[in-house]
């Protein structure tokens, strides 16, 4: 039985212990905020924070986070008014918005580590994440903006 | 929130957009249910404007009916439908403010609820070739001023006073003469019994007077939910007893099962049922390729299961397909006439006559959509009843052709449209829902069908792949006299018809035939081409090569002539004019000539208007370049210039891009931005890296290693957007699509600029370090 804590809440899981977290999320758990976009953490869209450290939770298996802390888009802030979040909204950043959840906790793990970022410091920290619909120009400008202060 | 105080901290973000305080939304319940409007006769679509749109001819046509898109609750709650599918565009966002503004409902006060696939209750709903705006601006202003005045009626008959003297004013109706005022909720019931206004007879508002329409600072609907993961994907769909299923599909088009051993993949845990899926003989439109389905307690055990499956495929008719064997093929077929499209003078005497020939060969490769969300669908069929879940750009045509696949009544189909995580085309074939419909019927039980992303890319309906070949003949002053284009590329019809070989009228319309120069002797040619794989549209369409082609040989024109590019696109152009192209029933996006002409006043304007805005002709550092380009497509003028710059080791980065668009009238300037920028990132990609190749019949990528895309670190520095003004009347085109297609030859033209190297094969791949 492998017990993880998701968004603070004790989950647990007997079934595959290769499951990869992200498929635990979605199906078992219900959280669908963390999207798949590629399987092979080559897109960034299924990014949750592992302790303070932002993962591909589509190759992190489920029993890679026994007994860690996992925070999801869902968890992030309880209104959704992480500066990150909020930044998003002033700055209208999504277009179609699937990948915007693992933007946003990519953005977030960023400014943990980094309160501060230049401007070459977030495209490289971001450039692990891709948008299709292209809203990069956005997602920089956001989290400076989150950065500096809604 | 001061950043619009320093823009300079904040690249290329200079406009200043304020976002609505809009609480989110939960899933509505039918509108019936509010006490709305209940009126007597449908009113279908008469335009009465100053343009005609081709909105009537598109399938199931226009419904203007406030009964159907408008209600108004007894609390004030205005609930307006969206009948289009959101695929980012910001559609679901557009159409409804439209209807808000013309009935002057407050937008916090205004819920937005997606309407299912119906088409005889709500027009036509494919939302693709850049139409929503194009085609229902008019409709949603009639709706949302019928509404308006049906509550302005009401109002009226309340106070016993004549209609004229009444006027709703932001939520409310008021009678400035007594000083009275009713709230649209209070006025709901009875407005709900006055008759739906003749659309002739409605006073539409003053532009002057508009609130949200062509402000920008209303933003999307779904902004909040997207930002807190609420928003709901089609991936997101979850029913009670639902399984999950991936289907192991033929890897060569047209290739079918010969055997399949389930023993492994039955072993692994969560894996429920291994069976197998019908499918269609190639080409057969949208129809699933059939395979053999894995069903599971969760998508990651279903994964896992395939990937232990045993299979065994015949491949089928095209199972030699050779991306450099076919290039070869098309580069030979371009080489010698063909079907002739498009003839005014003597181009062959011409070209023999000219000073110089230029010939270019300019090849485009197959392109994948990869929206970050792969296709998925959720169904629930029992009996002879089937609900889909889906994001779907054409929720109309889905529902038709699961009740084609299933043998079911139409209106025994319910397609719910979720958001969808991107689009690009790919949505608009539904063949993964019908995937889902087929394997909820067999196992009775709800079905969600996940697609990895190497289905995408193995099991897609590509863009075409194409050569492009121009020949440009100068005379001795430079001046082009001649100019023979062949376009050689099998045809998005191959999909539907077996045995197609020339373009569509639709194809050969993006680019080729309409080519707006003003030359003495054009001859537009289309070669045969067989296709061998699944071909679909993709965003832009076959502008894309066109573009990349026609924009190419201007520069080269310049190149060869020693001349300004943008002179000398403004030479070619030509006067001030409407073109007419000598083509039997020249397709025009599916609009009226008279509504929409060939204008290349229009056209050089936005050069015009880039070259001033975007400083072009300044001096840029060395290994820098600047290239301009210029298309006209889906009914919109766009021209682009791309400042790139060389390391040297051939690294390719840009610094900045500068594209004006002409859209006539438009509704929401933020989100014309938004689509520009991100046109800017989809040309960049596919010139950098975009290229599907074929092996044995096999795409070769896999995922997103190497089917690269731009990400961050890559992408353009800066992304100004400008929009020209519309005229009185002018009336509303594409954004979708148009800003992609000049994106590509003016990189090609600034990387020339920079280096003196001239690219006509995309993507540029490693062209740039030899």
């Amino acid at each position: 039985m492998i017990k993880v804590k998701i968004n603070g809440q004790e989950q647990s899981w007997d079934g595959d212990p290769d499951l990869p977290l992200l498929w635990f999320l979605r199906d078992e758990a219900g959280l669908t905020g963390t999207k798949f976009g590629c399987g092979q953490a080559l897109c960034g869209a299924c990014t949750v924070i592992v302790d303070k450290e932002a993962v591909r939770a589509c190759i992190t298996s489920i029993s890679d986070v026994a007994g860690r802390e996992v925070t999801t888009i869902e968890g992030l802030h309880p209104n959704g008014d992480h500066p990150v979040q909020k930044a998003w909204r002033q700055v209208n950043v999504p277009q179609c918005g699937f990948c915007q959840a693992g933007q946003i906790m990519q953005a977030a793990a960023l400014l943990m580590d980094n309160p501060k970022p230049s401007h070459e410091q977030i495209r490289e920290a971001m450039s692990g994440n891709i948008c299709r619909c292209g809203c990069y120009q956005r997602i920089e400008n956001a989290v400076h903006l989150a950065s500096t202060g809604v | 929130m001061n950043f619009i105080d320093n823009p300079g901290k904040l690249r290329g973000f200079e406009k200043h957009i304020k976002v609505e305080k809009v609480s989110r939304r939960s899933i509505l319940k039918g509108l019936g249910i509010t006490g709305g409007f209940v009126l007597a006769a449908p009113v279908m679509s008469r335009q009465a404007f100053a343009y005609e749109t081709g909105a009537g001819k598109m399938p199931h046509g226009v419904v203007v009916d406030p009964r159907v898109f408008v209600s108004v609750a007894p609390d004030g709650i205005v609930t307006i439908l969206a009948h289009r599918a959101e695929m980012g565009t910001g559609v679901r966002t557009s159409l409804p403010l439209i209807v808000a503004e013309e009935m002057e409902a407050d937008w916090s006060r205004v819920k937005v609820q997606q309407a299912h696939g119906d088409e005889v209750k709500f027009g036509n709903q494919d939302t693709d070739g850049s139409r929503s705006t194009r085609h229902y601006l008019i409709p949603m202003r009639q709706i949302g001023a019928s509404a308006r005045t049906m509550l302005e009626q009401a109002a009226a008959k309340r106070w016993g006073v004549p209609a004229t003297e009444v006027k709703a004013i932001n939520h409310e109706v008021v009678h400035s003469a007594s000083g009275r005022k009713l709230g649209f909720g209070e006025l709901a019931a009875d407005a709900a019994k006055e008759s739906v206004p003749s659309i002739e007879g409605l006073k539409l508002k003053d532009p002057k007077d508009f609130r949200y329409l062509t402000k920008g600072q209303v933003g999307i609907v779904d902004l909040h939910d997207i930002t807190t993961g609420k928003a709901r994907y089609g991936a997101d769909v979850r029913l009670p007893g639902m399984k999950y299923a991936v289907i192991a599909r033929p890897p060569v088009t047209g290739g079918k099962l010969v055997s399949f051993d389930p023993a492994e993949a039955m072993k692994i845990s969560g894996v429920e049922k291994v069976m197998e899926v019908r499918g269609w003989p190639w080409p057969s439109k949208f129809q699933p390729l059939g395979g053999v389905a894995v069903i599971a307690r969760n998508t990651g055990a279903a994964i896992k299961g395939r990937d232990a499956l045993k299979l065994v495929w015949d491949d089928g008719p095209n199972g030699k397909y050779d991306s450099v064997a076919y290039r070869k093929e098309l580069e030979e077929a371009s080489r010698k006439p063909g079907l002739v499209l498009r003839k005014e003078g003597d181009a062959d005497a011409a070209l023999k006559g000219a000073d110089k020939v230029i010939v270019g060969e300019y090849y485009v490769p197959h392109l994948a959509h990869v929206s970050m969300e792969p296709p998925v669908a959720v169904a629930d069929v029992k009996g002879d009843k089937a609900e889909i879940w889906a994001p779907v750009q054409s929720p109309g045509g889905t529902r038709e052709d699961v009740a084609k696949t299933l043998g079911i009544p139409e209106q025994n189909v319910t397609v719910n449209v979720t958001l969808l995580g991107g689009g690009f085309g790919r949505k608009s074939k539904c063949d993964f829902a019908l995937e889902a419909a087929l394997l909820s019927k067999e196992l009775g039980a709800p079905v969600k069908v996940q697609w990895t992303r190497e289905d995408d890319l193995h099991n897609g309906f590509l863009h075409t792949v194409s050569v492009e070949r121009i020949e440009a003949g100068l005379d001795k002053d430079g001046k082009v006299i001649a100019w023979r284009h062949r376009s050689v590329a099998p045809s998005i019809a191959s999909t539907f018809a077996a045995g197609t070989v020339h373009q569509a009228p639709f194809e050969i319309g993006m680019g080729l035939v309409d080519m707006p120069f003003e030359i003495a002797n054009i001859s537009c040619e289309n070669p045969e081409a067989a296709a061998h794989t699944r071909i679909g549209w993709f965003r832009s369409v076959s502008n894309i090569p066109r573009a990349f082609a026609v924009q190419s040989m201007v520069g080269e024109v310049a190149q060869a002539t020693g001349r300004d590019q943008k002179e000398t696109l403004l030479a070619l152009i030509g006067s001030p004019r409407i073109v007419k192209p000598a083509v039997k029933d020249l397709w025009n996006y599916g609009e009226p000539l008279d509504s929409y002409p060939i204008d290349t006043a229009r056209l050089r304007k936005v050069v015009e208007l880039v070259a001033e805005k975007g400083e072009w002709g300044r001096q840029v550092p060395k290994g820098h370049g600047l290239g301009i380009a210029v298309h006209r497509s889906f009914v919109s003028y766009i021209a682009t210039i791309v400042e790139v710059a060389i390391d040297d080791k051939g690294k390719l980065t840009v610094p900045r891009v500068d594209t004006a668009i002409d859209c006539g009238t438009y509704v929401n300037p933020e989100r014309i931005a938004s689509q520009i920028e991100g046109a800017a990132i989809m040309g960049l990609s596919l010139a950098k890296y975009g290229e599907i190749t074929f092996k044995d019949g096999k795409v070769q990528q896999k995922n997103f290693d190497d089917f690269q895309v731009i990400r961050m670190d890559e992408s353009p520095l800066v992304t100004n957007v400008y929009i020209v003004p519309p005229g009185p009347d002018t009336p509303p085109s594409g954004v979708g699509e148009p800003g992609v297609p000049p994106f590509a030859p003016a990189l090609i033209n600034a990387i020339f600029a920079a280096t003196g190297k001239r690219i006509r094969s995309l993507p540029i791949g490693k062209q740039l370090e030899a």
